[in-house]
C-alpha cells in the first residue's frame, strides 16, 4: 500500500487529501476540549467512591465548604431533574445517593478557583461508607439466588441464538474456555469540557470532547430538567474516543456547577481519575465446541458468552448481541446453539470499545479454527478457506449476508505478503522480546507465525435508526458544510470537503462548527461516520448540484439533465457549453439538508433470528511473533493484512486506521489489562497500564480490498474497528506456534508462557 | 495561602515570562499552559509516561509535568511554539518547521494529542542524531505515546525528515 500526497492535484475523494487541522494540531494551536479557558472560570473536580460496594450512611460538606476559594459543593440532593442517566436504560445515578455500586463512582462535584483548591476541598468532604462485599463474580451474577446489587437486577441481557440443526454433530469435535481480560480505550485526550451558564440559569453551553453530541444532550437535559433545546453542546477538541466517549462522564456535573455558581466552569480528569471515569471493554468468558468433518467443514458450533457489565448497563445489551451474533466469524455455519449473557457486577462499568463485543466473539472462534486445522491435519489457511463465508451465505440468525463479502480474498492476499526475514544472529537488544529490559538473548528466541481472520458489523443494530444529517450551502465557488459529527482523530474533517469537492466541484470548502444547532449524526462508533455522516454531506451536495444545475441550465436554456461536473466546471454532456462553478454560483446561493438513513434492521427473536446487523466488513491478519520462552516475553514482528473497505476514499487515511487498530489488538493480545481485585482497580495509570510504544510496534504490510459496497452511499465500508479484531487472536496463535502453550485468555502474559 | 505565592520569570522560546501568583508546587506544564498561554504541551499521564508534554530544558527533552516550574528559572525552555519554522507546508502561505510540515504531509496526525510532544521529541534526536537507524528513532520516541495511529506514518514523516535534510546538506 502505498499513500502518498504528493501526486493529488484536487483533493477530491481518492486521493490522500491532508486534515484540515494537521497544522493547527502540529503547532500546538489546535484546541483540545482541555486547552478552553475562559473569563472568570472556575475549576471542577469529582468526589469519587474508594469502595466497589458500600452504603453511604452520610455526607459531610461542612469543612469543605469553608476553604477559601471553593465556590460549590453538589451532591445528588442537588440534581433538579433525572437523577440518573445511561445511553439503553437510565441506570447510573449521576451522583451515589445511598449505595455506591463501583469503585470510583461519583459522590459529589465541587467548583472552586483552582485544581489545587478542588483537591484540597475533595479531600476534606467527609463520607461515611458501610463496605459491603462486592459481587465481582460474572457467573455468580447470573444466578437467579444472587441477591440484585441494583434495583434492576444482576442480568442485563440474556440472549440465546437457536439455528438450524440443534443435534447436528460430525466426527470433529474441539472446544476451548477463552477469556478475555478488561481493556481500557487510554485516549490520549483526557475528559475535558467547559460549560457556560446562560443569565439566570435557564440555560446551559457545553463544549465537550464527546461521540455524540445529540446523545449526550438528551441525557444532559433530562438530568438538568432544562428543555433540550436550552442546553446547546459544542463539540470541544477530542483527542481520540475509541468508545469511551459515547457514555456520560463530566457532563452532567460540569453543567451542574455552572448552573449553581453561574459561572463557567471548566473540568478535566486526571489519567487516574479518566480509568474511573469512562467505561471500559467488557471482560467475558467465552467457550464454544465446534464441529467439523474431516476435511473440517464447520458443521455446527455450540458456545455460551459471558460479558461482565459491571455496575451499569451502558451498551451492555448491544455489546452481548454483538458477541453472539458473531459467534461463527467469517465462516459458513448452519447449525448453532448460542447462550449470552450481559451481567451485573460491581466491577467498573462497561460499555463501547472498537470492536464491541466482537473482538471477545474472535478470540474464541479463531482459537477454534486452529484447533479444527490441527484436528484435521490442514493449515490454518486452509481451514478458514474452506469455510470463507460470501455474499449470500445465511448466518447463524438467519440474516442473508448481502454484503460484499471477499473473505477468501482477504485470506489469500494476506497469504500472499512475504514473511519477514528470519532474525539476524547478531541483532541489536532492542529488537528482541523485553526490548530495553535487555533480558532476552539471541539464542533463546522462538519464531512463531498465527493467523486471524474476522467479520464486523458496521453500523447500529436491532431496529436502531442511527441516521446522520448534514447541510450543504454553494455561493459563488464556495461550499461550506455542517454537520454535528464528532471528529476524534478518524479525519471525518478531511472526508467531508473531499466528498463536495468531488460532488460539486469546488476546490474550496468551508467546515462548520460541530454543534446541536443542526439534526444528529448519530455516534462516531460503529465504523459507521464515512457511510453515515458521509452519505449525509454526499446526499446534501448531491441537492444542491441538482440546484446548481437547475440555475444553469434556466440561464442557458439547457435541460438540466444533460449537465455534469467535470473537474470545477458545469459541462454539458451532450454539447460544447462548459462554465465553472465558480461562475455558476456567482451571486447565489443554494443550500440543502439531507438525513442519511440506513436500511431498517428488526430485533432478534427469542431464538436469536432476525435480519439485526445493517452491513459486515471482513479482514484477515497474520502475525510473525518472536518469543523467548523462558522469560515469557513477546515481539510481534510482523502484521501482514488484507482488508475489505469496499472502496478507499483517502489512502492515507485508511492506512492510518488499519495501523493504528492493528496496534490497539496487540495491545490486548500482549500487554493491555486492567487489574482488578476484589472490585478494586490495582493499576489506573500509564505506569501500570501499560501500552503499545513505538519500540512495540511491528512492522505492517496492509492490502486493501476494493469491492465497492452496494448498499454504502460512497461504496466505502467501515475501517476503522477491523483492524483491531482478528488482529489479536493471530498474535496469540503465533505466540501458541511458538511455544506449543495453550493461551486461552489475553492478554498473553509472561507467567502464561513461562511457568 | 499568601506565603506559596511567588513571583519568579522563565525563559522560554527565546523570551522572559514572568509567572505571577503562582503556587510553588505548580509544574512547568501546568504554568506553560494555565499561566503562560502555552496550550501547546499537553498533559494526559502527569506522571512522565506519555512524552505528550515534551519541551526541551536547556536543550534535553524532559516532561514538563514532572519538572517544577520554579526550578527552572535560570533554564531555557522551547517549547512545540518556539520551534524553528523554515518549511512552508503544502500549496498554503504557512511557515512550520520540517518536523511539523512532515507529519502532517506523512500522515502522522489524527487526534493529535501526542502530536506536540513527539515534534519536540523529533527535533531533539535529530538535532543530536541527523541519520538515525530505525531502531534508534523508535528508541527516541519511545517515551511519546500514540494511541491512534500505531507509530507508522510517523515513522514515515520521521525518514521523510531525515531524507529532505539529508538532501538540502
Amino acid at each position: 500500500m502505498t499513500a502518498k500526497t504528493s501526486t493529488r492535484s484536487r483533493d477530491v475523494l481518492g486521493t490522500s487529501a491532508l486534515r484540515p487541522d494537521g497544522v493547527a494540531k502540529v503547532t500546538g494551536e489546535f484546541s483540545f476540549s482541555s486547552d478552553m479557558r475562559a473569563e472568570n472560570m472556575l475549576w471542577g473536580a469529582t468526589l469519587r467512591s474508594p469502595h466497589p460496594y458500600a452504603r453511604i450512611t452520610s455526607i459531610d460538606t461542612t469543612k469543605a465548604l469553608l476553604i477559601a476559594g471553593v465556590h460549590a459543593i453538589i451532591t445528588a440532593e442537588d440534581v433538579p431533574g433525572k437523577l440518573t442517566y445511561g445511553l439503553i436504560s437510565s441506570d447510573q445515578p449521576v451522583f451515589a445517593k445511598d449505595v455506591v455500586r463501583y469503585m470510583g463512582e461519583p459522590i459529589a462535584a465541587v467548583a472552586a478557583d483552582h485544581p489545587e483548591t478542588c483537591r484540597r476541598a475533595l479531600a476534606a468532604i467527609v463520607v461515611e461508607y458501610e463496605v459491603m462485599t462486592p459481587l465481582v463474580d460474572a457467573e455468580l451474577a447470573i444466578l437467579p439466588t444472587t441477591p440484585p446489587i441494583h434495583p434492576d437486577g444482576n442480568l442485563i441481557r440474556h440472549q440465546r441464538i437457536i439455528h438450524g440443526d440443534s443435534n447436528a454433530t460430525a466426527e470433529i469435535i474441539v472446544e476451548g474456555n477463552y477469556t478475555i481480560g478488561m481493556q481500557d480505550q487510554a485516549f490520549l485526550g483526557l475528559e475535558a469540557a467547559m460549560a457556560f451558564p446562560d443569565p439566570g440559569a435557564q440555560g446551559v453551553e457545553l463544549h465537550i470532547a464527546t461521540q455524540w453530541l445529540h446523545e449526550d444532550r438528551g441525557q444532559i437535559a433530562a438530568c438538568l430538567n432544562l428543555p433540550e433545546n436550552n442546553v446547546r453542546l459544542v463539540l470541544g477538541g477530542v483527542g481520540g474516543a475509541f468508545g469511551a466517549r459515547e457514555d456520560i462522564s463530566l457532563q452532567v456535573h460540569c453543567c451542574l456547577l455552572a448552573l449553581r455558581t453561574g459561572r463557567p466552569i471548566k473540568m478535566q480528569y486526571s489519567r487516574e481519575e479518566s480509568f474511573f471515569g469512562h467505561v471500559h471493554r467488557h471482560p467475558a468468558t467465552v467457550w464454544m465446541r465446534h464441529h467439523a468433518n474431516r476435511s473440517g467443514k464447520i458443521v455446527k458450533i455450540e458456545a455460551r458468552m459471558v460479558f461482565d457489565g459491571g455496575a451499569y448497563t451502558s451498551t451492555s445489551p448491544a455489546v452481548l448481541i454483538n458477541g453472539i451474533t458473531h459467534t461463527q466469524g467469517p465462516y459458513q455455519c448452519d447449525n448453532a446453539v448460542v447462550d449470552g449473557y450481559a451481567v451485573r457486577t460491581n466491577n467498573p462499568p462497561c460499555g463501547a470499545m472498537r470492536g464491541f463485543g466482537v473482538v471477545q466473539a474472535c478470540f474464541a472462534h479463531e482459537g477454534q479454527m486452529d484447533k479444527i486445522a490441527e484436528a484435521c491435519g490442514i493449515s490454518p489457511v486452509e481451514v478458514r478457506l474452506v469455510n470463507a463465508m460470501h455474499t449470500g451465505d445465511k448466518i447463524i440468525t438467519g440474516q442473508t449476508m448481502e454484503s460484499v463479502a471477499p473473505v477468501e480474498r482477504c485470506i489469500r492476499e494476506t497469504d500472499a505478503i512475504p514473511l519477514p526475514p528470519p532474525m539476524p544472529d547478531l541483532v541489536d537488544a532492542l529488537e528482541l522480546p523485553g526490548g530495553s529490559g535487555l533480558t532476552a538473548e539471541r539464542k533463546n528466541i522462538v519464531r512463531g507465525i498465527g493467523w486471524g481472520v474476522s467479520m464486523k458489523n458496521l453500523m447500529y443494530s436491532e431496529g436502531f435508526d442511527d441516521y446522520a444529517t448534514a447541510r450543504c450551502t454553494l455561493s459563488n465557488g464556495v461550499a461550506s458544510l455542517k454537520f454535528a459529527t464528532s471528529e476524534v482523530g478518524q479525519g471525518f474533517v478531511t472526508l467531508a470537503p473531499q466528498i463536495a469537492r468531488s460532488v460539486l466541484g469546488v476546490d474550496q470548502v468551508v467546515q462548520e462548527v460541530s454543534d446541536t444547532q443542526i439534526g444528529s449524526a448519530g455516534s462516531t462508533s460503529a465504523s459507521r461516520q464515512t457511510w453515515m455522516s458521509g452519505g449525509a454531506v454526499d446526499g446534501a451536495c448531491r441537492l444542491v448540484r441538482e440546484r446548481m444545475f437547475e440555475h444553469v441550465g434556466k440561464l442557458h436554456n439547457i435541460d438540466p439533465i444533460r449537465l455534469l461536473i467535470d473537474g470545477t466546471d458545469v459541462v454539458d454532456s451532450i454539447g460544447d457549453f462548459r462554465i465553472s462553478v465558480v461562475d455558476a454560483t456567482e451571486g447565489v446561493t443554494f443550500s440543502e439538508t439531507f438525513e442519511h438513513h440506513h436500511r431498517k434492521t428488526e430485533d432478534l427473536d427469542e431464538n436469536g433470528q432476525g435480519n439485526c446487523h445493517v452491513a459486515f466488513a471482513f479482514v484477515a491478519h497474520r502475525a510473525v511473533v518472536d518469543v523467548d520462552c523462558d522469560l515469557g516475553l513477546v515481539k510481534v514482528v510482523q502484521i501482514a493484512t488484507a482488508q475489505d473497505v469496499g472502496k478507499v476514499l483517502n489512502p492515507l487515511s485508511a492506512l492510518g486506521q488499519l495501523e493504528g487498530g492493528i496496534a490497539q489488538g496487540l495491545g490486548l493480545a500482549v500487554m493491555e489489562e486492567i487489574v482488578l481485585e476484589n472490585g478494586k482497580v490495582r493499576n489506573p495509570s500509564f505506569t501500570d497500564y501499560l501500552l503499545p510504544t513505538a519500540l512495540d510496534a511491528p512492522t505492517v504490510v496492509a492490502v486493501m480490498i476494493e469491492e465497492p459496497e452496494p448498499q454504502a452511499p460512497l461504496g466505502a465500508k467501515g475501517i476503522g474497528e477491523p483492524p483491531c479484531i482478528s488482529v489479536t487472536p493471530a498474535i496469540v496463535a503465533a505466540i501458541r506456534a511458538a511455544t506449543g502453550k495453550a493461551l486461552l485468555r489475553v492478554p498473553v502474559r509472561p507467567q502464561d508462557i513461562c511457568l | 495561602m499568601t506565603t506559596d505565592h511567588q513571583m519568579y520569570t522563565l525563559n522560554i522560546n527565546g523570551a522572559e515570562r514572568p509567572v505571577k501568583d503562582s503556587w510553588i508546587g505548580e509544574s512547568l506544564l501546568y504554568v506553560l499552559r494555565e499561566r503562560l498561554d502555552l496550550p501547546g504541551s499537553k498533559g494526559a499521564c502527569e506522571q512522565g509516561e506519555c512524552g505528550s508534554c515534551t519541551v526541551l530544558l536547556d536543550g534535553d527533552a524532559v516532561c514538563s509535568c514532572l519538572v517544577m516550574a520554579a526550578t527552572a528559572v535560570d533554564s531555557t525552555i522551547t517549547t512545540v511554539e518556539g520551534l524553528l519554522a523554515d518549511t512552508v507546508i503544502g500549496d498554503t502561505a504557512r511557515v512550520i518547521s520540517d518536523v511539523q510540515a512532515a507529519f502532517v504531509t506523512e500522515g502522522a496526525v489524527q487526534c493529535g494529542f501526542c502530536t506536540p510532544g513527539l515534534i519536540v521529541a523529533v527535533h531533539h534526536l535529530l538535532e543530536h542524531n541527523p541519520s538515525p537507524s530505525d531502531i534508534e528513532v523508535k528508541e527516541a520516541i519511545s517515551g511519546n505515546i500514540c494511541r491512534c495511529t500505531g507509530y507508522g506514518r510517523i515513522f514515515a514523516a520521521v525518514n521523510a525528515v531525515i531524507e529532505t535534510r539529508k538532501k538540502s546538506k
